[in-house]
């Protein structure tokens, strides 16, 4: 039975949804929020920041990551941007533009409310991080620069450099480390999430394995927040970190909270191209660049073995500016990956397998010389030399797509929780604002924007309008979830069969990436679906995992979070296949306009698909909130 | 680039690495031969490799920290031949790739040698200390709110610029374990030198400057005579130019004694 899924949005005009709702939100009075618990999973800018500022609020705050410091979550490795409406350029931005560029980036999969939201609260972020002591980028003027990005004819995009996450995530967890030293947050590093606990109905707390005792501890608390980002690593290869993985959110689902859009995966246009068969995993090149690089493949064929120096201007082909003559090299990602992958199956891609295409910046460096673009790209060129060991200056870059982000997650409302009360999901892990696509420099915006300036409203009205017993881990609730979790480790360390985790992971890659990757159809996604269940028997039967659940044991925390992507996949499939449309990152190649081009269908696919979680074996549910349109028109997405 | 390049066909290594099953174990050096390595692969593909090769023999694989493999998380951190993330200046272990080695070669690699960073398991190190010199002073105290507009206070693009090279630390600890003295100088007076330099940074610039230093101390790190091999190893290519700015804080704050008692009080 499909449920109905209540998104919570506030009524009243769009631009006054938020202040109106802050206003007729319940507050938690000072001298009471010492007395609540507040459980955050994850530590990067969503989780970083949404503990820090509940902390400063009076909460008692318990926050978990899985790396030895909370400042290594994967947030760490944005490189281009943060967007937000300042309009210091004065070139016609503002909150409205950044709103409808994001709703149009997604390809109208988004819902209005949530993203307006994320466009209003955009400029306090920029004022929080300064405040902080994040070194932006700044002109000789002393004030802030700025630069643009994908899908946008507004220069928006503040930065730090390459390294606008790290200086982000390293603001927010300056924060965090001044609450430990406080005493408002206590921090578990080196401890993953491997159960969600509901009592009542209600999130209630989480079990959780110390990796360096192998202890598995029960922590209750009076509400839960995840922020465990995105499950891009489903695909193996992706520019995500190593330890990236769907398991807080995922084991979370199977206790209830829907999955909504899991199919709708960002395969980012510019990483450096697969090496060989050892590539753990792939590395991002900013979009950033495309500001100042032309990206381009031979016109013939015949061409691609040449050294690029010898194909002279007439005989290549800069298919995006061909393509999109408005947005040029500055293509949404989408849009972007799927034409370097069209002009790679057209046999014209160029480096090891003919799965690359050239982003030449010999115009840009001609033209403002070669120190401008070295102060501007100086650490991205030098990564690329590393990797590559051809010297970008001089040859132009080799790029592919990669998967880099995921747009689906759990579903939420407007107050961004989950379907099961008490559970609150923030930034990658949710589904909320990006809709089939995020255009760059968003991903910080909404995670800094969900945990500095949405949850420490939304918390406190859940805390407030509920009445929460008191629960402690000795609950039968905490004890089933905790046996559970023990006796999965148990069958993984027991299996001792002949293949390695890595093995399973890639296969499934492989399987991801060919049948639900960039381009698909039904007929993969059939195959996938009937191959995931196969594999995933095979590693329950063959996995090899040595050693023992005490102590570290890298090998089985990989193997639980493979176990997990093995049943996770089945359901981006089985998502995949009932979305008969071509939606921004999703395209299914029976969905296609006569020029190639993604084609959406409204009347049958303008929902959100939130699946729930029927039981082991069943069929998930799917449940379907409608999008409505008020204040944008639905248009057919065009960067030409 | 120091690559010397291996042509054709993978390279046959020798490694050498310290395996510790635990953090009160005694730990030694064990000899894995690494047979058909690419010149492309990371030093961490590398291990992977190898590990794999120990896991189908059914031993424990090698134990060591990563994560994004890029560069920029701090996770991964190997003594390589001696070298904090080895041969190649302004590279973590992650992004040294295999290029940098011949055919033939012995690589050893041990852990990060620090007292205050304990070994956990084989490569794996506590650098919880990192975390806590931080929590005495590394932030500004900017509860999240509504402050002024970002734009009302300029800031010279040169103190800006000065800011983001120190910010850009992240975390790895290769500055302590290149260290004859395992001081974690460079590592704090980075981010002094970051909050230091801008406006947000000046009302907690002595205490900062105090606590952490004393921070440092308490965590068992040495002193700094200043060898230079910090910057030497810094993937980031910090300068060691912060120390004598962490200095020069250190001192005037202590020579503010009435504002220094008063802080040290409220701490």
């Amino acid at each position: 039975m499909a449920r109905k899924l209540d998104a919570k949005i506030p009524s009243g005009p769009l631009a006054e949804k938020w202040e109106t709702h802050r206003f007729e939100m319940k507050l938690v009075n000072p001298a009471n929020k010492r007395k609540f618990s507040v459980i955050v999973v994850g530590s990067g800018l969503a989780g970083a920041s949404a503990a820090a500022s509940l902390s400063e609020l009076g909460y008692q705050v318990s926050c978990f990551c899985f790396q030895d410091t909370p400042r290594r979550a994967h947030s760490i490795a944005a490189q281009g941007g943060i967007n937000a409406a300042k309009n210091y350029r004065n070139d016609g931005d503002s909150v409205q533009r950044l709103f409808y560029d994001t709703i149009k980036g997604g390809d109208f999969r988004a819902r209005e409310a949530n993203v307006y939201r994320l466009a209003q609260v955009s400029v306090d972020i920029i004022d929080q991080c300064v405040a902080q002591g994040v070194p932006f980028a700044r002109e000789y003027g002393g004030l802030l620069a700025n630069r643009s990005f994908g899908g946008a004819q507004v220069s928006r995009t503040f930065y730090a450099r390459g390294q606008t996450g790290q200086q982000l995530l390293l603001g927010a967890y300056q924060a965090l480390e001044k609450e430990i030293a406080r005493g408002g947050v206590t921090m578990y590093s080196r401890h993953e999430m491997l159960e969600l606990v509901v009592v009542d109905g209600k999130a209630r707390g989480i079990i959780v394995r110390d990796m360096l005792t192998g202890e598995l501890e029960s922590h209750a608390a009076d509400a839960v927040i995840l922020a465990t980002g995105g499950y891009g690593n489903v695909f193996y290869l992706s520019t995500n970190a190593k330890g990236c993985n769907v398991t807080a959110t995922w084991r979370a689902h199977k206790k209830g909270a829907a999955f909504a859009n899991p199919c709708f995966t960002q395969i980012h246009p510019t990483c450096i191209p697969v090496a060989g068969d050892h590539q753990s995993k792939l590395t991002l090149m900013s979009e950033s660049l495309r500001n100042d690089g032309r990206v381009w493949v031979p016109r013939r064929r015949e061409d691609c073995g040449k050294d690029p120096s010898q194909i002279p201007e007439a005989d290549r082909d800069y298919y995006l500016e061909r393509k999109y003559p408005s947005f040029g090299n500055l293509s949404p990602r989408d849009i972007a990956s799927r034409a370097a992958k069209e002009a790679c199956d057209d046999g014209r891609g160029v480096g090891p397998g003919g799965r690359g295409v050239y982003l030449d910046f010999a115009d840009a460096i001609n033209r403002l010389g070669r120190k401008a673009i070295e102060e501007r790209y100086g650490n991205l060129f030098e990564m690329y030399q590393r990797i590559t060991d051809e010297d970008p200056y001089t040859r132009p870059m080799r790029i592919y797509p990669a998967v880099h982000y995921t747009m689906g997650g759990l579903w939420v409302d407007y107050n961004l929780m989950s379907s099961i009360p008490g559970l609150h999901v923030l930034g990658e892990a949710n589904f909320s604002d990006h809709g089939a696509n995020r255009l760059g420099a968003s991903a910080l915006m909404q995670g800094l924007a969900d945990g500095y300036f949405v949850i420490p409203y939304t918390l406190g009205d859940y805390l407030a309008t509920n009445k929460l017993e008191k629960v402690t881990t000795d609950h039968p609730e905490f004890r089933a979830a905790k046996e559970a979790v023990e006796t999965r480790t148990k069958r993984l360390l027991s299996i001792n069969g002949t293949r390695t985790v890595d093995s399973f992971h890639r296969e499934l890659g492989k399987i991801m990436w060919e049948k639900c990757g960039m381009a698909r159809d039904a007929k993969g996604l059939q195959e996938a679906l009937k191959e995931i269940p196969a594999l995933r028997e095979q590693f329950w039967r063959d996995v090899k995992v040595l050693g023992s659940a005490e102590g570290l044991n890298q090998s089985l925390e990989k193997a639980g979070r493979v176990a997990d992507f093995l049943e996770f996949a089945e359901l981006m499939c089985l998502d995949a296949l009932q979305r008969e449309e071509s939606c921004g990152g999703h395209f299914r190649t029976e969905y296609q306009t006569e020029d190639g081009e993604a084609k959406r269908d409204d009347e049958r696919f303008a929902y959100v698909a939130a699946w729930e979680y029927a039981g082991e074996g069943k069929a998930p549910i799917l449940n379907k909130e409608p999008l409505t349109f008020e204040n944008v028109h639905l248009s057919t997405r065009s960067y030409k | 680039m120091s690559a010397t390049h291996a042509t054709g066909k993978g390279m046959t290594l020798t490694l050498h690495v310290w395996r510790q099953a635990g953090p009160n174990a005694a730990g030694r050096i064990v000899d894995y031969p690494a047979p058909d390595i690419s010149p492309d692969m990371s030093f961490l593909e590398m291990l992977d490799v190898v590990n794999e090769r120990l896991i189908a023999k059914g031993e424990e694989p090698i134990a060591f920290d990563h994560d994004c493999r890029e560069g920029i998380c701090g996770s991964c951190g190997l003594m390589i031949n001696g070298s904090a993330h080895g041969p190649m200046k302004l590279t973590t272990a992650c992004q040294l790739h295999m290029r940098s080695f011949k055919d033939g070669d012995d690589i050893w690699i041990e852990p990060w040698r620090a007292k205050a960073f304990p070994v956990i398991k084989d490569l794996v190190v506590d650098r919880g200390a990192f975390d806590r010199i931080i929590q005495a002073g590394g932030y500004i105290s900017a509860p999240t709110g509504t402050p002024q507009d970002a734009n009302a206070l300029p800031i010279p693009k040169a103190d800006a610029d000065l800011a983001m090279d120190n910010a850009a630390c992240i975390g790895c600890g290769a500055c302590v374990a290149a260290c004859p003295n395992a001081s974690a100088s460079l590592f704090t007076a980075a981010k002094i030198t970051h909050l230091g330099s801008l406006p947000q940074g000046q009302p907690e610039r002595d205490r900062r400057a105090l606590a952490m230093v004393a921070q440092m101390d308490e965590e068992g790190f040495g002193g700094c005579t200043l060898h230079g091999e910090c910057q030497e190893a810094c993937p980031k290519g910090i300068s060691i130019d912060a120390i004598m700015q962490m200095n020069r804080d250190f001192v005037r704050a202590s020579a503010t004694a009435v504002q220094a008692k008063e802080w040290s009080g409220a701490a």
